[in-house]
């Protein structure tokens, strides 16, 4: 039943298929981004969080 | 190179984080309470606001909504500022999301126990309270938008962008499951229906969980822990490739929760194939987390907040890798529908949630009060009463999920279910109904040494509200950490960001839905299944306003057991009418799909007054009020009329008879009971429940008969 409905719009199935491709693409970007991206870059996102506390003489935890 | 000088504003963390504790005991006591309603129905004292089946989404929401939903905005307000290097964006902004946040909350405490609901999990709140959620989500948005416009650092910590994911996600989720027409200020029906309203709903159920219970707190998890431990998260490049396919496989997996209903076959195959897929990126979040402590596990023996942060990510890792193989659908036919899937999600909310939440807590205070911790120990205790309290709750739970579901399933050898009446195997899981309760007390006694610890030590030191921090601005800050060109456009530019989380979400979500929006008028069309008659219409308003979904599925799956107890399977063709669909989660009670004419009127009547009385050792509760309440006929023509907006055939000027309509059918069912010495009135709520539940399967079966 779902499949006629489907087959009535025009190449139905190209529109997963765009849109799987558009996300597969987007990845491989992404991965080859992430593995060549500079370590000086990944050092200063590291340590973004724990900046603050170098002003911060209230270490509770240390 | 000149610095400026600002300050961060703690005032808005601080409310949110009262509002935090305030209502995450709230929850939990009315969840202790549903709880030992389980075994022990006489807790709601008969009295119709504190009945099961309005209190269990009072329960709900508060947790989701006001507890979580409350950390997370204290995690993000703290978190967003110093990461960002600036103040919040707006302080007049900040609190006007504040109050609308708790407002919205207190509309939903006054009119969930009213009965006031939409009876869509997660989603019950009624439509003007659902405006009132956009304007003040959208001020959360802007207002976060906002300060990543005007940080002092160039680059957006990866916690960042879980904020930002979540701020768009959820918007979509919930516009779209909203849709709704209008019977009366505090009454709607949903636009969808059947098995389209189903799949609307469960794409939003499950993202709710994604976005709002798992995304802010990967975020918060990746600021907080790294602070905790004091020390950098172990692998960055691990975050952003977690990210992404995180949020983009996540919204795919919702049909999971429709496994072997009357969802087409595709759409089930696509929900499990993207659960399985979801490990990876889950577990890659938990992973990042845990090895962050790598070489510091000493430190984890010692501090506390550690301590619950390491449970937090274990339980988290847990949580996902079991929701993929519930999924499954073998494992699926075996747990849903039984308390397995509660101990689920009580190991997500009370583990990942409640724990991360914790651990922040006895971090956060202390530093936003300048002090340190008023109690160490009293934190430890926390720590395992809420450990012992977690395992409690879960383990009995699961041995209940299997043992009810074999005992569902069991044959004897002629062929026959050995247990034929559903009760039978209530009765044998009502032991651990109680440890379950024993659990739960645990985890909230722990709660409450908690806030005796955290207003202790604040007390104890003296609250910063504008903690002073200086940064250089944004245009004097050189690029020379940045990337390189791709990286820059990404992630400097924040509404590209923005838009880009959220074109990855639309798609998953629109291939999804689009389908069932086209098969709207093709689903297939049963001859016999026609529109509520306008007396099962009120009748059908009262099972939503008592929660009776909450314990009774209207589902019957296409399993030999199941037909065999129930009857013909359900099919898609048969709620073309239900808006909203009520095929419920969770079987409490049995399936009630093909109830009609199973019993008299006047077995349910005494059934409804008196379930124990009738059904010996039931501990489902008794509906006195239905009794002595009237039907208010002044509202049966908005309803047909809303009704017929959303595409229910009823004909036109069909409204202007139906209450007469309404009281032959009453007047038939009360002469009905009064043959068998019953007195009622056809205007009681009781007759047009009846009438709903007599009519519930009847269409199928006259279509069997005229078969014949
Ligand atoms: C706390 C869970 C719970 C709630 C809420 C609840 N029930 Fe039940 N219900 C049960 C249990 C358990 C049984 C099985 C024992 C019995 O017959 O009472 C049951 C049985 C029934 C039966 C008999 C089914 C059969 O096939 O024998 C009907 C009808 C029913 N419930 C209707 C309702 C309606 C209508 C509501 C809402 C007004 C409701 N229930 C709310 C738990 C619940």
């Amino acid at each position: 039943m779902y499949k006629e409905i489907l087959q009535n719009i025009d190449h139905v199935a190209i529109w997963p298929m765009i849109s799987f491709f558009i996300f597969f693409s987007f990845f491989l970007c992404l991965l080859w981004w992430t593995f060549t991206v500079d370590r000086k870059y990944i050092r200063h996102m590291k340590e973004m969080p724990l900046e603050n506390d170098k002003d911060n003489q209230l270490d509770l935890n240390a | 190179m000149e610095l400026d000088k600002f300050s961060y504003d703690n005032k808005i963390v601080r409310a949110f984080i009262i509002v935090t504790v305030i209502f995450g005991l709230v929850g939990m006591l009315v969840g202790l309470t549903i709880a030992i309603q389980l075994f022990y129905p006489a807790l709601n004292f008969d009295f119709q606001y504190t009945t099961f089946g309005r209190i269990r989404p009072l329960h709900t929401n508060a947790i989701i909504f006001a507890f979580v939903g409350n950390a997370m905005f204290a995690g993000v307000y703290y978190s967003m500022q110093r990461l960002l290097k600036t103040r919040m964006f707006s302080d007049t902004l900040s609190w006007i999301h504040f109050w609308g946040w708790q407002l919205i909350i207190l509309a939903a405490a006054i009119t969930l126990p009213l009965g006031i609901t939409t009876s869509k999990e997660y989603a019950e709140l009624e439509w003007p309270i659902d405006i009132a959620i956009t304007l003040i989500w959208v001020v959360f948005g802007w207002n976060m938008i906002g300060t990543i416009l005007k940080r002092r650092e160039r680059h957006m910590y990866v916690a960042i962008w879980f904020y930002i994911a979540t701020f768009v996600t959820v918007a979509v989720l919930h516009v779209v499951n909203s849709f709704e027409m209008p019977v009366n200020w505090l009454k709607s029906y949903s636009f969808y229906a059947g098995v389209q309203d189903a799949l609307v709903q469960w794409w939003y159920g499950h993202n709710a969980v994604a976005f709002f219970l798992t995304t802010p707190f990967l975020g918060l998890m990746y600021y907080f822990l790294p602070k905790a431990a004091n020390r950098p998260v172990y692998s960055y490049r691990l975050s952003i490739i977690h990210f992404w396919s995180l949020i983009f496989i996540y919204i795919w997996a919702g049909p999971h929760h429709l496994l072997y209903t009357a969802l087409p076959d595709w759409a089930q195959s696509l929900g499990t194939v993207f659960s399985i897929m979801l490990i990876a990126p889950s577990w890659g979040g938990m992973i990042n987390g845990l090895m962050t402590l790598r070489g510091a596990w000493d430190r984890v023996r010692e501090n506390v907040v550690l301590k619950f942060m390491v449970v937090a990510v274990t339980a988290y890792g847990m949580a996902t890798l079991e929701g993929p193989l519930l999924s499954l659908k073998n494992i699926n036919a075996i747990t849903h529908f039984t308390d397995w899937i509660v101990a689920h999600v009580h190991v997500g909310g009370l583990g990942w949630n409640g724990f991360l939440i914790f651990g922040i807590l006895y971090w956060v205070v202390p530093k936003m009060w300048g002090t340190k911790i008023y109690s160490n120990q009293l934190a430890n205790i926390h720590f395992w009463l809420g450990t012992l309290g977690i395992i409690f709750w879960a383990l009995p739970m699961y041995v209940s999920g299997v043992v009810q579901s074999l005992m569902w399933k069991e044959f004897n050898p002629d062929g026959f279910l050995v247990y034929k009446n559903f009760l039978e195997t209530t009765v044998q899981i009502i032991p651990l109904y109680m440890i379950r309760a024993v659990g739960g007390g645990l985890y909230l006694t722990g709660a409450i040494l908690m806030t005796y610890n955290l207003i202790k030590t604040a007390y104890s030191g003296k609250f910063i509200a504008d903690e002073p921090a200086e940064a250089a601005p944004l245009a004097a800050v050189p690029a020379a950490t940045s990337g390189g060109w791709h990286h820059r456009v990404l992630e400097s530019k924040p509404v590209l960001f923005t838009v880009l989380a959220f074109i990855s979400i639309l798609v998953g979500g629109i291939v999804e839905i689009i389908p069932t929006f086209l098969i709207k008028s093709n689903i297939p069309t049963i001859a016999s299944v026609t529109p509520y008659s306008p007396l099962e219409l009120h009748g059908r308003d009262i099972y939503i306003r008592e929660g009776c979904v909450s314990c009774h599925s209207q589902m019957v799956r296409p399993f030999r057991s199941e037909t065999e107890r129930y009857g013909e399977y359900s099919k898609a063709g048969e709620y073309v009418y239900d808006h909203p669909f009520l095929w419920g989660s969770k079987r409490t009670g049995p399936d009630l799909h093909r109830i009609s004419g199973k019993y008299s009127d006047s077995w349910h009547y005494n059934h409804m007054l008196a379930p124990d009385a009738v059904s010996t050792g039931s501990i489902m509760p008794a509906y006195p009020w239905l009794f002595e309440q009237s039907l208010d006929l002044e509202q049966t023509a908005p309803k047909i009329r809303a009704l017929r907006k959303v595409g229910v055939p009823y004909a036109e000027g069909y409204e202007d008879t139906a209450n007469e309509a309404l009281m032959k059918q009453a007047t038939t069912i009360s002469e009905n009971l009064n043959m068998e010495g019953i007195e009622v009135a056809p205007q009681t709520e009781i007759v047009a429940l009846i009438a709903y539940l007599q009519r519930l399967g009847k269409d199928i079966k006259s279509e069997k008969v005229a078969e014949r």
